[in-house]
């Protein structure tokens, strides 16, 4: 596993796009067939199964480093990261055999049926024959979760540079159902069939948020249409069957058994991407009832009664077997179009609605009044464009109406994780009831390093109590709370919940009584919810 | 029995000698463990300090008169005997230790037990009572030998010259800085040094201590003339300072680099994972050697280790004091307290 962990902690150690290709080519280069389909397998969020669970490895590890569990425990936050904690917790390796990437994969999968006593003999040797990072990669197959400073685009792009072909080719290639235990390398990115996968989806086409609309040129170059809060998806039908992917290339069929029906009446080759609604009487939900459909593996009667979801069609990517990503949006909407005219009106689909582009006030009106249908502003798409691969600028923009703010004071502060494993970054926020401060949210994004850096000198000298790893800290410090939508929820103290919350400024002009009070919450309830 | 040493808002004071060891308030009479701003500060009556301590200090306090010992040479105050002994953490560095009427108490400061080939070699010192610190003192940081860190830093360094770039190391000025120029293999190439370090580089060579030959970094410096040198700052000079070396990689020499999260928040290409306080293991074996009952731990991870050391059956207490902050950047570590809520005994 050596050449795998010098490649991950090249990446590791590098910011530069250009080293990650290169170290990831290197790699590419030398390693073989089946090490480096794993390897694209991990960095694709793909991983053998959980063999083991992290309670028992904690008590292996502590176990082997002669430690008590609880002097262990609270190693793990200041680590920020299990694989890592254990890795350096443990004694240094008595023996060394530098075994491919593989080997320790199928070591991971073959632990699985194995009793506890065997599990335990096969990860305690394995740890005792690796180094510290290579200790700390092996924990990271175990356990799940296998993150490190690269994306799939850039893996893809080495790859395509190694085996010298398309970058966008390559990445419909890797996309789909295949694992490294169902496929060979050379059939995934060497063979030129990518349709020999029936359910294999196309690369999404997204969007970047808009900065300044003046650029963007006459408004009739432009398809407006409203950006819905649900599950951006893809219906694919061939062969008789019908799959449905998240964005997150997740299959999400068995979830969503209304789409089934569309099985009958959309012809064989045909691709739709849309998006996943909970939908009623021709309004839109909140996105909380159609996240009770998400968690869940299949769907009992009353929950597909109580939350019913339609296709918000977006776009045609693939007409008759053809794909048609290269033709212009105005021509794959006409298409698309003339496909839903022809459905019955009571199938779970529908055409997204345009918003008139007759001119940019009109459309800038539009986006103002968004939330009042469930959506999160406009997403603007020019009418010449192809269906590209990837996040792209240019072409396709998103026009987010401005989220709702509140003022509230911090109450609790907690460690982060892995990056930010030596910051507080995690803060719970409360508004004012009364002489009460009644907590409602949590939030963890949308400061500085240097915010945070200065908020956690802050933190250690202003901790009243500690629970576990949270402090409680002394309110005095304001921050404006910015989000997307807000929901009645019983299940808290509040009485009400965000969606994306996040720390828009930190107010350090506001003193603690002039943040906003519980009443606000519910009146922003109200109008909102 | 009464206590050799107390704990007091201005920091630990021997009651029978009437003086304080690394005091934070303003006192009658300090005696100092090494020059560390932590610990040596300045506003004392008097100072008293090894001979191997006194230059640097002289040196950052400016205009105040330090009294001078040998390592291991008693000296008489009021009613306690007071010697001095290598802590091994940089040149001149000790650990004090106070006996009054047979009872025997240690004030480590800073120390580590490994010889880093440059400060006077740690020694261990048996007593009653040792009060040590805890930077590091979590299962979770155990440093390499210091030959391996050299080795990583030397290929480092060879591997970047290749490519035409400068290595820029950020370490402490006093102590880890010199350490690490003693420790590289100064003949890959040149070495180059920030004011702040090239400073305490005079003081320590008038002193007689061996340091490889090195440059001063000044505004009339032609850096083309040290092409691919080493350069070593304190990490605050980061940013504009070292950006007119050119193309470069940065690292980081600091224990913290242990950590993966440290090194990413860093942002530097590379981390060298070396330290001047003890890992876990040497805390426990220095702690181990004292033969001592009563241990007071101070600034690092205080609770945690306190906890420990009760469950390895001392009589172990958290010692609250404004220690700390040595270690390259002690933002950098995670989750220690500034003022330890613990209570002071």
């Amino acid at each position: 596993m050596r050449d795998f962990a010098t490649l991950f902690t090249t990446l590791d150690q590098t910011t530069k796009t250009t080293s990650k290709v290169a170290a990831l080519r290197a790699f590419f280069e030398a390693a073989s067939d089946s090490d480096k389909l794993w390897c694209i397998a991990l960095f694709s969020g793909r991983r053998p199964k959980r063999a083991v669970t992290t309670t028992l490895l904690r008590e292996w590890a502590a176990e082997l480093a002669g430690i008590p569990l609880w002097l262990f425990e609270e190693c793990y936050p200041i680590v920020g990261d299990l694989a890592e904690t254990i890795a350096l917790v443990l004694p240094p390796a008595r023996q060394h055999d530098d075994q491919p990437l593989t080997h320790w994969i199928k070591t991971v999968q073959s632990i699985a049926p194995q009793e506890e006593a065997a599990r335990k003999k096969i990860i305690l040797d394995a740890w005792d024959r690796l180094n510290t990072t290579e200790r700390f990669l092996f924990n990271k197959l175990l356990t799940g979760g296998f993150r490190v400073g690269v994306s799939q685009k850039l893996v893809t792009r080495a790859l395509a540079q190694c085996t010298d072909q398309d970058e966008a080719a390559l990445t419909h290639k890797l996309m789909g159902s295949w694992t490294p235990d169902s496929i060979t390398f050379d059939q995934l990115v060497l063979q030129d069939d990518p349709e020999a996968d029936l359910s294999k989806p196309y690369p999404f086409y997204l969007a970047h948020g808009v900065d300044d609309i003046d650029q963007l040129g006459p408004v009739s170059n432009w398809c407006a249409e409203l950006k819905w809060d649900g599950i951006r998806g893809q219906l694919i039908k061939r062969g008789g069957a019908h799959h449905l992917w998240s964005r997150g290339e997740e299959l999400m069929t068995d979830r969503f058994p209304e789409f089934a029906q569309l099985r009958d009446f959309l012809p064989d080759g045909t691709v739709i991407d849309g998006e996943v609604l909970a939908f009623q009487d021709g309004v839109p939900l909140s996105f909380n009832v159609l996240q009770k459909r998400i968690g869940r593996k299949t769907v009992p009667k009353k929950m597909l009664i109580e939350a019913p979801v339609i296709l918000q069609a977006y776009d045609l990517l693939e007409w008759h077997g053809t794909d048609i990503r290269e033709k212009p949006l105005s021509e794959r909407r006409h298409l698309l179009a003339s496909l839903i005219e022809n459905l019955p009106t009571d199938l779970p689909i529908a055409l997204s609605k345009q918003v008139p582009a007759t001119s940019w006030d009109t459309l800038a009106e539009a986006r103002e009044t968004a939330r009042e249908v469930n959506a999160e502003g406009l997403m603007l798409k020019r009418l010449s464009s192809p269906y590209l691969a990837g996040r792209k600028k240019g072409d396709w923009w998103k026009w987010k109406v401005d989220p709702l703010t509140i003022d509230a004071v911090m109450i609790y502060a907690q460690a982060g994780h892995g990056r930010r494993a030596t910051l507080f970054t995690d803060y719970t926020f409360a508004v004012k009831s009364g002489n009460e401060l009644v907590p409602f949210t949590k939030a963890y994004s949308g400061l500085t390093d240097a915010e945070f850096k200065q908020i956690t000198s802050w933190v250690k000298k202003n901790t009243l109590q500690r629970f576990g790893p949270v402090r409680q800290v002394t309110p005095q410090h304001v921050f404006e709370i910015a989000f997307e939508g807000i929901q009645a929820s019983p299940r808290h103290k509040s009485g009400i919940a965000l969606r994306f919350p996040r720390m828009l400024r930190w107010r350090q002009d506001k003193p603690l009584d002039e943040i906003n009070t519980l009443e606000d919450l519910q009146e922003m309830l109200r109008q909102f919810g | 029995m009464s206590n050799v040493l107390t704990f007091t808002d201005k920091g630990i004071y021997c009651p029978a000698g009437d003086f304080y060891i690394d005091p934070w308030g303003r006192v009658e009479r300090a005696l100092i463990t090494h020059g560390h701003s932590d610990h040596a500060r300045w506003g004392m009556g008097s100072y008293l300090a090894t001979k191997a301590a006194a230059p640097v200090m002289q040196h950052r306090l400016g205009d105040v008169s330090i009294d001078t010992v040998n390592y291991a040479e008693t000296v008489q105050i009021g009613d306690a005997r007071v010697s001095f002994h290598p802590a091994g953490h940089v040149p001149g560095s000790a650990q004090i230790r106070v006996e009054v009427a047979g009872e025997v108490w240690v004030a480590s400061g800073d120390y580590k037990t490994t010889n880093d080939g440059f400060s006077e070699p740690f020694e261990p010192v048996r007593c009653h009572a040792f009060i040590t610190e805890s930077t590091f003192g979590l299962p979770i940081f155990k440093w390499q030998p210091q030959q391996v860190v050299a080795d990583q830093i030397n290929t480092w360094w060879t591997a970047n010259r290749a490519e035409g770039k400068a290595s820029i190391l950020g370490a402490y000025a006093l102590g880890k800085a010199q350490r690490l120029m003693s420790c590289v293999d100064a003949s890959i190439g040149p070495i180059l040094t920030h004011a702040s370090i090239e400073n305490t580089n005079d003081i320590l060579r008038a002193q007689g201590l061996h340091l490889p030959d090195t440059v001063r970094v000044t505004a009339e410096t032609g850096l083309k003339k040290y092409p691919s040198a080493l350069v070593i700052c304190p990490p605050s000079a980061f940013g504009p300072w070292s950006k007119k070396f050119g193309p470069q990689s940065q690292a980081f020499a600091s224990g913290w680099m242990a950590l993966r999260g440290v090194k990413r928040r860093r942002a530097a290409e590379r981390g060298f994972i070396i330290s001047d306080h003890a890992d876990w293991t040497e805390l426990n074996s220095a702690i181990a050697e004292t033969g001592a009952e009563r241990i007071f731990v101070t600034h690092g991870y205080t609770s945690v280790f306190t906890k420990w050391l009760r469950d390895q059956g001392y009589d172990a207490h958290v010692v609250s004091t404004d220690y700390g902050g040595d270690e390259a950047d002690d933002s950098d570590a995670p989750q220690q307290d500034t003022q330890d809520a613990g209570a002071a005994v």
